[in-house]
């Protein structure tokens, strides 16, 4: 089987991107609606910590769209 | 009445927890379809790239008791705790990198120990294998007994309830994918753990009025005695205070030749935890490649886990009393708040909801990720190095995958008792870790000896390796409090500086024996030694026939030297 297939969902920059993009989400949303925050903390840090986290996992999306790895078919 | 949890989690924060499990359960049934033998399952096919390799072999360190217990030096020492990474791990790793590295995986060896056994003989592998196997079990359950705690602290779960869940899901992810998916567990950890100390890190700074405010802060608080001068406090050379040595000079010493070039040495260049990560990459070049790429994160990593510990002192009403000797009850373990606290206090006085969440994963990640890279270390010593070597030989391949399935479960149960013993003699696993990291030392004496001398004899190897640790023990013994109460003060050696003059005079003893025991045995025949000693291995084998023509990036020695050379500008400026 000579066949070249790509790592696709396994490939582990997906899954870091996903996860680190639904967390930026979760914050934004998080930022957005929740009305209250532990005392003495502040809930517009999850603007920016929201900002971060999405930007960083829709980098590792695009990186492994951009460069997928290949994988060869087992000997 | 002290209230029961110490943090108010709310819904977000428990979606954003059930989040990371749902993947890391999920890469765990993904990879158990890549598993079809021994290799894919004990070192991932050796098929990993540099990068993710590199990620995970500082991941597998990064347990949630180096999280702590490096802020915990940040909130106590202050800046000389930069020591631990900038003096002890970044040059050992680089070193691994450029010098051990092409003779673990160019011998083909699948463990550590199996390097010993090649080398050396039995007698120094089976030192080695069972005292490595022993260390990683009792890890394994402090490890857990401190999730438990924490998870008990943070959520109010009982700790059994704790114990059992976390080792359950360990258990299922390694029993499913092997080492792979422990080694992309650990890669998706690494940046959850960033994502929950570099906000940590940076809401901190800006409370305190940032690095200025925080320098001023320190000094005030030196001022009126709580820790040591602020001078000390905001140099990490000499680190007297680390050390507990008086003499500046002696303590310099100390730092350079007890903790850098012995004990992180002896920690990062024979410890299998680590190596193992390294020995799943895909080539030689991936393979070398692996520490020194892992060096660069690794820079970094102080900058999130001791600064928190640095402004916790002096932003957090606990922590800042704790440092001026006051008691405070309370305290994640329930009997006063200690320094170790110092995280879970800046998670509670700085973090909103969403971004506690992210905290709070962080650590019980790496909590996980710390036990999982203990027991996966652990199954393949079980079944490579004492299995298949003295129980039960020439077997088919399935046989040892399902031993190492077997030991997994085994070595989890084992955990879960461990744990719960930890929880009852706290001080006894303190000195029993202690007493492991004396086994390290002369590990690494014994090895460089061996690489590069080919003379040195099996028996050599095996007397070396016990004189060595004996005589680590016996300095520990008789220093003032390495050992607590049974240690007997003749030395006058506390704190760290006892360990690190363990560790000097086991390294030392093992080299002076080692040299007089190879003069008077007869050394190994050479044709035996080619891929394990230098002089004897053809150098072909020991770098990929296109290394020369990668780019400087993807070679091993310039990374290094870049590596290196941000090092040193970083001890210079701090």
């Amino acid at each position: 089987m000579a066949e070249k297939k790509t790592a696709g969902a396994f490939d582990i920059r997906n899954v870091i991107g996903a996860l680190l993009g639904l967390y930026g989400v979760i914050l934004l949303l998080t930022a957005a609606f929740h009305g209250s925050a532990p005392e003495g903390t502040n809930n517009d840090d999850n603007w920016w910590g929201g900002i971060a986290l999405l930007v960083v996992g829709v980098v590792f999306l695009a990186w492994a769209k951009l460069r997928p790895i290949v994988v060869k078919e087992n000997r | 009445m002290y209230s029961l949890t110490l943090i108010q989690a709310s819904w977000i924060d428990y979606v954003v927890i059930a989040l990371y499990f749902a993947f890391v359960l999920g890469i765990g049934i993904v990879a158990s379809r890549g598993v079809s033998d021994s290799v894919d399952f004990f070192l991932s096919g050796r098929s990993l790239p540099a990068w993710v390799t590199g990620l995970a072999f500082i991941s597998a360190n990064l347990g949630a008791v180096e999280i702590m217990g490096m802020s915990a030096n940040g909130a106590q020492y202050g800046l000389p705790s930069v020591h631990y990474f900038w003096i002890g791990a970044i040059p050992a790793m680089l070193f691994l990198g450029v010098v051990m590295m092409p003779f673990y995986y160019g011998s083909k060896v699948r463990s550590v120990p199996e390097f010993m056994l090649r080398r050396f003989g039995p007698a120094a592998h089976l030192v080695n294998a069972i005292s490595f196997a022993i260390a990683q079990l009792l890890i394994a359950g402090i490890n857990l007994y401190l999730l438990g705690a924490i998870v008990h602290a943070l959520l109010g779960w009982p700790l059994w309830v704790a114990l059992i869940v976390a080792a359950l899901i360990v258990l299922s992810y390694i029993t499913l994918g092997g080492l792979k998916a422990a080694i992309y567990n650990e890669v998706l950890q690494f940046f959850v753990i960033v994502a929950a100390l570099a906000p940590l890190t940076i809401i901190g700074l800006h409370r305190v009025g940032g690095w200025g405010g925080l320098k001023d802060k320190i000094t005030a608080a030196a001022a009126q005695g709580h820790g040591s001068p602020a001078a000390q406090q905001l140099h990490s050379w000499p680190g007297n205070d680390l050390t507990g040595f008086s003499s500046s000079f002696l303590s310099v010493i100390g730092i350079v030749f007890g903790l850098g070039f012995v004990l992180a040495f002896g920690y990062w260049t024979t410890n299998f935890v680590e190596v193992q990560r390294a020995m799943a990459s895909q080539s030689i070049t991936a393979a070398r490649t692996t520490p020194i790429i892992g060096a660069f994160p690794k820079i970094f990593i102080p900058f999130i886990t001791i600064l928190p510990g640095m402004i916790a002192a002096v932003l957090i009403t606990e922590v800042a009393k704790v440092k001026a000797g006051g008691s405070v009850p309370g305290g994640s373990s329930g009997d006063g708040v200690t320094f170790n606290d110092a995280l879970i206090y800046m998670m509670r006085d700085l973090l909103p909801n969403g971004l506690l969440g992210i905290a709070i994963t962080g650590l019980l990640a790496s909590f996980m990720a710390g036990m999982a890279a203990n027991i996966s270390a652990f199954n393949t010593v079980l079944s490579y190095d004492l299995w298949e070597h003295y129980i039960q030989r020439d077997r088919e391949d399935s046989y040892y995958l399902r031993i190492g399935r077997i030991a997994t479960v085994a070595a989890t149960v084992i955990a879960v008792f461990t744990a719960s013993l930890a929880s009852n003699f706290s001080n006894i696993m303190n000195y029993l870790q202690t007493l492991f990291g004396f086994f390290n030392a002369p590990l690494f004496a014994t090895f460089i000896l061996g690489m590069f001398w080919k003379r040195m004899t099996a028996a050599a190897g095996a007397i070396g390796l016990v004189a060595g640790t004996l005589s680590a023990v016996v300095v520990a013994f008789l220093s003032q409090d390495a050992f607590g109460s049974w240690s007997t003060g003749t030395l006058n050696l506390s704190g760290q500086g006892a360990s690190f003059v363990a560790a000097g005079a086991a390294f030392v003893v093992d080299i002076v024996l080692s040299v007089i025991v190879s003069l008077v045995t007869k050394p190994k025949p050479d044709e035996e030694l080619v891929g394990l000693v230098y002089s004897e291995t053809p150098r072909s084998s020991l770098v990929d026939a296109d290394a020369a023509d990668y780019p400087w990036y993807r070679r091993p020695v310039p990374l290094a030297g870049v590596a290196l050379v941000i090092v040193i500008v970083l001890n210079v400026i701090f």
